[in-house]
């Protein structure tokens, strides 16, 4: 291990595996994404891109391969040649470093938008609430919610609600951002809104791995899109040549009915 | 063309009849008079009843009855919150000591668990030893001093309140999404950070409600320790009406103090359903009593007051 930190894959899968019982989700990833790159992950609905997902900030056991975030296993610390399994505070201490954002917001309801900005850096990082409200506010006017500080999520519309969750990711300072499909769940005319930060941020270097199904997303922000399906990568390589000449036959046909 | 509005008949006999009915309540209640041993009095004797309202051996009562009541609650839910959290844990063996412990005290009359804490403590342990499991002992208690009656009661009480509020904890934990714990976890909160700001807040809009009841129920329960010796509000009147004959007019003031506090619990109940349910709807019908202020004012539209500023909000401190 003599690659200097800074230029380590921020994320990198060697043949991930993860079973539900018998149902195996994923049948051996292999994913590499660089720091600052900004990834998109396609892929028909059961395919297991919300796993992946969540094996990266070990919300799920992956049961097979490695997963390195940041040149770190994930969910084990390496003490000589033995791997030991990480104890519940280390793991809730990587998941801080590792920002989320969800396909149905899961914003705090009984919260108001600022609470739910701060709950993390206050309960998880203790810092002092002073200080993480005035970030809170910053955070909250650079996704274009300076007047909703006070409001609750439930009276927010739902691209308001999404806006109001990357905040709240951003709060803690990530240093990878996952979304999982953080606009399907929006009427059309709110999409653009959530994708203009998307795209800020990933203008601003943050490392992120995106589930989308927004093509056009893809092909303008991300450095690389992969497609999945049934557990496996079928494909990747630069979005504009997987978009517009896949090579697979599967990625021909999934393409076709989403674009 | 005339509009012929549509006559509800029935609805006009029932008030009639429940009007009837009313007038020859009230007229019993305060009007009516009866012989008893050759002295013409009040049927309803309301200046005895008025009389020991607030003799000092009631308030005592009345105090024990409060303490065994709010024992019993807070202990209940803590009790009820382990067994609900051990109940949803992985872990087989945690899960099957709650259910087993639930099992137990649901399957029992609580009349015949004050009874076992009363006499069967006792019986079964004359002393109880606080020390090493099957080591040195450093404590010893004779459980005959330890356990008096009213800890008795208190532990009866409590222990079988803990059963109901388990099911209570667990059905109201279960009610929350689960996206709102991944959500927790995926910023690094703690299992206990999640269950104490994220999951128990959301699930005390269904916890509540039934709470309340619990609560309810619960001042009316306690009254069953005067079986065991403890000096309650029932146990002091009725102590009192064996010296004096007047049963009746003190079964009425044990009646009177017990709708006065139920009256209180459920107008409490009503404000912290309140403060819970924000959040879950945008705005919320004004209270009572603020309608009755709008109508003093006069003002035939005055905006519902938002969330915001319809409930104090103060985060901190909330569990
Ligand atoms: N907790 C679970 N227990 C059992 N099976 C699960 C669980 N979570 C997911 N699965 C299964 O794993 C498979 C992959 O699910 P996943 O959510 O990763 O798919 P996805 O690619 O995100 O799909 P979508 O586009 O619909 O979100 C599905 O067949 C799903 O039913
Ligand atoms: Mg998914």
């Amino acid at each position: 291990m003599t690659v200097p930190a800074d230029t380590r894959p921020m994320v990198e899968a060697r043949a991930v595996h993860k079973a539900y019982g018998r149902l195996e989700v994923l049948k051996g990833i292999d994913i590499t994404v660089g720091r600052g790159e900004v990834l998109c992950l396609i892929g028909p609905s059961g395919s297991g891109k919300s796993t992946f997902l969540r094996c990266i900030n070990h919300l799920e056991k992956i049961d097979g391969g490695e997963l390195c975030v940041d040149g770190e296993l994930v969910g084990y610390r390496e003490v000589g040649n033995r791997l030991h399994e990480l104890k519940d505070r280390e793991v809730c201490a990587k998941r801080a470093e590792i920002g989320m954002v969800f396909q149905r917001f899961n914003l705090f309801p009984h919260m108001s938008v600022l609470d739910n900005v701060t709950s993390g850096p206050v309960w998880v990082r203790r810092a002092a609430s002073g200080a993480s409200r005035e970030r809170a506010r910053d955070l909250l006017a650079r996704v274009g919610l300076a007047d909703k500080v006070d409001s609750y999520p439930n009276q927010l519309s739902g691209g308001q609600q999404q806006r109001v969750a990357i905040a709240r990711a951003l709060a803690m300072d990530p240093k990878l951002m996952l979304f999982d499909e953080p606009t399907s769940a929006l009427d059309p005319e709110l999409v653009g809104d959530v994708l203009d930060v998307m795209r800020d941020l990933a203008n601003e270097g943050m490392t992120m791995i995106v589930v989308t199904h927004e093509m056009g997303f893809a092909r303008e922000v991300g450095d690389t899109v992969v497609f999945m399906d049934g557990g496996v990568v079928v494909e990747q390589g630069d979005p504009t040549q997987v978009l517009t000449d896949p090579q697979h036959e599967r990625t021909r046909s999934f393409l076709a009915k989403v674009l | 063309m005339t509009i012929v509005p549509v006559r509800h008949p029935w609805r006009w006999v029932a008030s009639v009849v429940i009007l009837v009915l009313l007038a020859m309540l009230v007229n019993s209640l305060l009007f009516s008079h009866v012989v008893r041993g050759g002295v013409r009095e009040g049927r309803f004797q309301w200046g005895v009843v008025g009389h020991y309202l607030f003799v000092a051996p009631v308030l005592r009562g009345i105090t024990v009855t409060l303490e065994l009541t709010v024992i019993a609650m807070v202990a209940g839910v803590l009790i009820g919150i382990l067994l609900a959290v051990m109940r949803l844990s992985p872990s087989r063996l945690l899960s099957g000591a709650a259910w087993v412990y639930i099992w137990f005290f649901r399957g029992t009359p609580v009349l015949v668990q004050l009874f076992f804490w009363y006499l069967g403590i006792a019986y079964l342990y004359q002393h109880l030893t606080l020390g090493v499991p099957f080591g040195p002992a450093l404590l010893t208690f004779n459980s005959n001093t330890l356990i008096t009656t009213f800890v008795a009661g208190a532990l009866g009480l409590s222990f079988n309140e803990g059963a109901y509020m388990a099911e209570i904890v667990r059905a109201g934990i279960i009610s929350v999404d689960e996206g709102q714990s991944e959500a927790a976890a995926s910023l690094g909160m703690s299992k206990r950070q999640m269950l104490r700001r994220i999951i128990l807040p959301q699930a005390m809009r269904v916890i509540i409600p039934p709470t309340g009841n619990e609560t309810i129920s619960m001042l009316k329960t306690t009254s069953l320790v005067s079986t065991i010796a403890v000096v309650d509000l029932f146990q002091a009147t009725q102590s009192i009406a064996s010296t004096t004959y007047q049963v009746v007019p003190l079964l009425m003031v044990a009646s009177l103090w017990y709708l006065f506090f139920t009256s209180i619990m459920t107008i409490g109940q009503y404000y912290v359903e309140r403060y819970y349910a924000r959040g879950s709807a945008r705005q919320l019908p004004p209270t009572p009593l603020q309608r009755l202020r709008q109508a003093l004012r006069r003002q035939p539209a005055v905006p519902v007051p938002t969330l915001a500023s319809a409930v104090p909000i103060h985060h901190e401190g909330v569990m």
